[in-house]
């Protein structure tokens, strides 16, 4: 169990989501940064679907009530444990009544904070995952609060070394196929959507110019500022069920891509879909940073992912060599 | 002068819906497929587009089937590494899609038309040319079609309004209209289900409650149920 002493007023308990309801107009929810999360949960040694906390407003305090294995990933988030340093993308060993405190990151948007055993909220269809539109899940439907306890289950057990271990960040280890954007804009992979060739010559410009994430972005969706693009015609759209990536251009000209609690239908008319393997690092994408989008293709989604799978097995295949090694030694 | 092979005889088959127009399909990222039914927003195509939810929701690849008015979002399991093959494989499934209908339940849903949350009533009438009393009284003498959930946990999608009280989406949404408020959006009626920003517009008020989290079936609504609307008070 863990004890909430300082939260800034966005932080939820997330896990990889609740998919499957959209057809009952139930928004999927999950961690903004679904790979920061996995990671996390391996490195605990919890299950793929055990829930954490996604923090995007600091500072963050917790003081823990129990021995515990926690990991922080996602941004580099200057964590310290009773005003000891400890690294991002670590785990380490909590003792009882340390606290563990998260500041604001210099760069990346959400830290995670996974907890052994994971967060041991009721599922609700499902999923743990905060639903703040709908009102479930999670800690009763809302963010966190100072005073809140957070329960963790039961957990496996793993073996740490003293003072934990770490792993190379996925932008470091994978930056051949996270390739760092031209003039500080961030690269992000899309598909053409449906509309897309409605808008003529404004599609390339789509393509082309930078968009900075506006002040009006959050976990529903970011709202891109730039030079303006219109579709030739106006067309009287559909409602269709939507994903999180799909990026949509209402009147005004400005697109939204839509994030983790999108809504399940759209109407919009929609010019580009994010591949899913880039999702994770617009979840770290901070407001006011300038994005470029660049077409993909199927087959190149699928090397990434690719790439992104081989490097969580190999997380994995460490993580459990580390504790094993430290078990026959115990 | 024999006919050509090619063309249709003129049969009681031609009035059931063109099944040779294909379907819109296109991406929407990675693993998501939507596919859009060619031609009128009407009930033979949201028929047909249920006759391809039921045939494709065993299908093993497919993770999660959403249905739409009249399109239908099919999200796979895995990125395909030939989409072309997943087009043609959906295309040839809507080629086959006969339309179904469901058998679904009757919903009367009480409601108080006009009153302190009917706040689009008067500007319906104006764009109507109608009285208050007539749009209410052709609002309750429908009976409506849900065609599909979507947009907030539970909300239906009901088809079936009358032409002459069709009102646009408001470019500017209402920020906070509140949960049961019935609502007219285009050629469409439902009943908010969630207090928040809306684009619909507000006629009237209904008590019910369109979803529970904990139940076994969250959504009171379900595509195919029929609803009517009766009047339990009028407050004008």
């Amino acid at each position: 169990m863990i004890d909430i002493e300082a939260t800034g007023p966005l932080n939820t308990i997330q896990d990889l989501g609740r998919p499957g309801y959209r057809n009952i107009g139930v928004t999927a929810c999950g961690a903004m940064d679904t790979l920061a999360l996995s990671i996390g949960n391996i490195l605990v040694g919890n299950t793929p679907q055990a829930a954490g906390i996604e923090v995007q407003t600091f500072p963050f305090r917790v003081r823990f009530s129990a021995r515990t294995a926690f990991a922080i990933t996602g941004a580099d988030c200057r964590a310290t444990l009773d005003g000891i340093g400890v690294p991002p993308w670590w785990v380490a060993q909590a003792e009882a009544g340390q606290l563990l405190e998260l500041s604001p990151p210099l760069k990346d948007a959400r830290a995670y904070l996974s907890l052994a055993g994971g967060a041991d909220v009721t599922p609700v269809m499902g999923s743990r995952s905060t639903s703040l539109r709908g009102g479930f899940g999670g800690l009763n439907g809302r963010v966190l609060a100072t005073g809140d306890a957070v329960a963790t289950g039961a957990a496996t057990s793993t073996f740490l070394p003293k003072g934990g271990f770490g792993v190379v960040p996925p932008a470091v280890a994978l930056k051949d196929v996270f390739p760092a954007g031209e003039g500080g804009a961030l690269t992000i992979r899309a598909l053409p959507a449906g509309e897309h060739d409605l808008f003529g010559a404004d599609a390339e410009r789509f393509w082309s110019q930078p968009w900075k994430i506006s002040a009006r972005s959050d976990r529903t969706g970011y709202r891109l500022s730039g030079d303006p693009i219109h579709p030739l015609e106006t067309v009287e759209m559909r409602s269709h069920g939507v994903v999180p990536g799909v990026v949509q251009v209402p009147p005004a000209g400005e697109p939204i891509v839509q994030m983790s609690d999108a809504n399940t239908a759209g109407g919009y008319p929609k010019i580009a879909g994010v591949i899913e393997a880039d999702l994770w690092r617009l979840g770290q994408a901070r407001i006011g940073s300038m994005l470029r989008f660049v077409p993909a293709t199927h087959a190149q989604a699928r090397a990434i992912e690719r790439a992104l799978g081989a490097y969580i097995d190999d997380v994995r295949r460490t993580a459990r060599l580390v504790s094993q090694a430290l078990s026959t030694v115990a | 002068m024999s006919r050509p092979q090619s063309t249709p005889l003129a049969s009681p088959a031609s009035i059931v819906p063109n099944t040779d127009a294909l379907a819109k399909i296109s991406f929407i990222g990675t693993r998501a497929f939507l596919v859009e039914a060619p031609g009128a927003f009407d009930l033979p195509n949201q028929r047909r587009i249920w006759a391809l939810s039921r045939a494709l929701e065993a299908q093993e690849e497919i993770a999660e089937i959403v249905p739409g008015m009249t399109n239908l979002l099919v999200i796979l399991k895995q990125t395909p590494e030939a989409p072309d093959i997943i087009v043609h494989q959906l295309q040839e499934e809507w080629k086959r899609a006969r339309g179904v209908d469901l058998a679904g339940r009757d919903i009367d849903i009480a409601v108080t038309y006009g009153g302190e949350h009917a706040t689009d009533l008067p500007a319906l009438c104006d764009l109507s040319g109608l009285s208050d009393r007539e749009v209410v009284r052709i609002h309750h003498e429908g009976t409506y079609r849900v065609f599909a959930l979507g947009s907030a946990p539970g909300f239906g999608y009901l088809f079936g309004l009358d032409a002459r009280i069709h009102m646009p989406r408001k470019t500017v949404p209402s920020l906070s209209m509140a949960r049961g408020c019935v609502t007219i959006g285009g050629m469409q009626t439902g009943v908010a289900v969630l207090t928040g920003p809306n684009g619909w517009n507000s006629i009237g008020f209904a008590e019910l409650q369109m979803f529970d989290p904990l139940a076994a079936a969250p959504a009171v609504m379900a595509p195919g149920d029929t609803v009517r609307f009766r009047p339990e008070r009028i407050e004008l």
